[in-house]
């Protein structure tokens, strides 16, 4: 068990009354922009926070690197950074890698070690490996084994940042007003259960899956020995961890569409099955009956992003609130529908989903991404 | 006699914390304000709340959760949509949302009155009561998402189901479950699996027609429509079969 204390909660008071908040904008026709509004729509719904934790996940990140898995590896020290380099040189080619860059603020205390590394994975694999399964097996190795380092994304051309503050702060500290992506989400935590720490932040990743999440996922323990047996280890110490290993085993490895994917993770009641034409009942039934053990129970309200596609998903009672705005190519997702409207008062569509039932979207076809990225030059190994 | 000119007090509201401008609300209504505009409300909670006296509110934006939460006979008029929370356990007065509210409007209402123009979200109602005089009543032009009037233990839910077409069912399932007072009248058909098994249905009779006639017609007046027309449709009473259905659960 790795030593958190170093990264836990300086304030130590664990419980007040309060929630998650989550945010998710997207534009549909691929066009990137600057995070500015997705801050602003966060910071927005500050209070539902306390600052112990805040994050984003951009997409459309690196284009001059979109061929490569864009590695944001945390290290609790310096020690830590130089036997994980070790680690990458010996199972990947990096191609090229610094610390994030950062700004001193007065609200984030403590700051781990933040490093990216833009890397390719080696040929000469076994067949039925392939370069997704590579990436995952290694960020579990480092996860687990190599001390004091966490990997808090590993996708291509996207990116997660995330710490101890309130999402504000954590912009601000990790100057996202440089960065532009055709996707953003973010979150403000509020921890009930378990510890807050920078890996407890959210979003929660694994290659470009990421999850935010507003509540609690009461299935943990079942999920997660569920999704060990596929090799994924849960290591940052909060149930949302599992939402992102779940999807990418169910999306990724089985090759389920998202619909079907969302029907495992909030399965519609029995009754509601026996009401349903037959062959969508046994559909139902089968997903229900196989894979039983991924079914997120307890509250849930998240946001789902991979490349090219955003997904909001309340559980079938929806005991937390997903609102919808749409203008134009852009589609949000937020806790809360004054969050939208700040940022885009002329919305054409406000709307409220029902449980259980995800909304989705995706890039038109034939959109292409705009190329005003990411260009720091990033100096080679 | 003197005639009082009537002032509107106009306060801007963005950039301003809940806090900050509940007290700026109550500053205004000790200080004799009888009408009160909000501008640029993007998100802020409580708006009203512990609010006493006759004073009209109008609120232009996104109020935050919880609006009019304990409030205690003010009106406030929406512009807008209003989030999750709306009326929270108000105790007389009004709200009048131009728009559709989130999840839980109305919730533990004691008195009092909201009308939403649009759809509400989940869980509307829930556990509202009523004492003697004070009997809360909520009605809603569109539809619900599910448990509504969950818990109910009071006042009147009242659902229009304007944006259905003809013949459509409301989608809401768990209508009333746990109920165990006050009343729901729905136009637009509901199948009996949508309801809550302590819910009993009934065609409304006399006292039940003058109830409806009165808010309906009153919603009409806030957002237009033929209450005679709307009042030829087919309603259904939904009433509580038990009201103690849980009084020997834990008894032996």
């Amino acid at each position: 068990m790795k030593n958190l204390r170093l990264t836990n909660n300086s304030f130590n008071d664990d419980k007040v009354i309060d929630a998650c908040s989550i945010f998710g904008a997207m534009d549909t026709s691929g066009r990137r922009f600057s995070g500015d509004s997705v801050v602003r729509a966060i910071a927005n719904m500050h209070d539902r926070g306390n600052g112990l934790g805040g994050g984003f996940a951009i997409y459309g990140l690196y284009p001059e690197h979109a061929h490569l898995y864009a590695l944001h590896i945390m290290c609790l020290s310096n020690d830590a950074r130089l036997e994980t380099e070790e680690f990458l040189r010996k199972y990947f080619k990096v191609h090229g890698q610094e610390e994030v860059p950062t700004r001193l603020t007065a609200a984030i205390k403590n700051p781990p070690l933040v490093w990216r590394y833009f890397v390719d994975v080696p040929g000469g694999r076994p067949e039925n490996q392939s370069a997704d399964d590579y990436i995952v097996d290694r960020v579990m190795e480092i996860n687990t084994s190599i001390n004091d380092t966490f990997v808090f994304s590993s996708g291509k051309d996207m990116a997660v940042f995330k710490g101890v503050g309130y999402p504000e702060e954590i912009a601000e500290y990790f100057r996202l007003e440089q960065y532009k992506g055709y996707l953003w989400s973010a979150h403000g935590r509020f921890p009930t259960n378990t510890v807050a720490w920078w890996g407890g932040a959210h979003p929660f990743s694994i290659l470009d899956w990421t999850v935010v999440h507003n509540g609690e996922i009461s299935s943990y323990g079942i999920n997660r020995r569920y999704l060990e047996q596929f090799g994924y280890q849960c290591t940052m110490q909060t149930d949302t961890e599992v939402i992102a290993y779940a999807i990418d085993l169910l999306m990724r490895r089985h090759n389920l569409p998202l619909e079907i994917a969302a029907r495992v993770l909030a399965a519609p009641f029995w009754e509601d099955i026996e009401r349903m034409p037959e062959g969508e009942q046994k559909l139902t039934r089968a997903l229900r009956q196989v894979y039983g053990s991924l079914l997120l129970n307890g509250p849930f309200a998240v946001i789902i992003a991979h490349s090219g596609e955003m997904i909001g998903l309340t559980d079938r009672i929806r005991l937390r609130p997903l609102t919808v705005g749409e203008k134009g190519d852009i589609l949000y997702l937020s806790s809360e529908e004054s969050a939208i409207r700040l940022v885009c008062p002329d919305l054409e569509k406000a709307w409220i989903p029902v449980g259980g039932q995800p909304v989705i979207a995706r890039l038109k076809p034939g959109a292409q991404l705009s190329p005003a990225g990411f260009r720091e030059i990033i100096t080679a190994h | 006699m003197t005639t009082v000119k009537e002032t509107i007090i106009s306060i801007d509201a963005s950039g301003v914390h809940y806090r900050d401008l509940n007290s700026k609300l109550r500053e205004a209504v000790s200080g004799g304000a009888s009408k009160i505009e909000l501008r640029n409300v993007h998100g802020q909670r409580y708006i009203g709340t512990d609010l006493r006296g006759p004073v009209a509110i109008e609120i232009f934006g996104t109020p935050g959760n919880d609006l009019g939460a304990f409030m205690n006979g003010p009106r406030i008029t929406v512009r807008g949509n209003a989030q999750d929370g709306c009326g929270n356990t108000m105790n007389a007065g009004e709200i009048v949302v131009h728009g559709h509210a989130g999840d839980t409007a109305g919730l533990s209402a004691r008195g009092g009155r909201i009308f939403i123009r649009e759809d509400v979200g989940y869980r509307t109602g829930i556990h509202m009561k009523e004492y003697k005089e004070k009997k809360p009543v909520i009605v809603i032009g569109g539809t619900a998402q599910d448990f509504l009037g969950e818990y109910m233990a009071g006042g009147v839910l009242i659902l229009l189901g304007l944006g259905l077409t003809e013949g459509q069912n409301h989608k809401a399932k768990y209508i009333g479950t746990g109920m165990h007072g006050g009343v729901m009248y729905i136009r637009g058909n509901i199948a009996e699996y949508q309801l809550g098994k302590e819910v009993g249905i009934a065609e409304p009779e006399g006292t039940d027609r003058e109830v409806l006639r009165k808010y309906v017609t009153e919603y009409c007046g806030y957002f237009g429509g033929d209450p005679e027309k709307l009042l030829e449709h087919r309603f259904i009473k939904l009433y509580p079969r038990w009201l103690r259905p849980y009084g020997r659960l834990y008894a032996y």
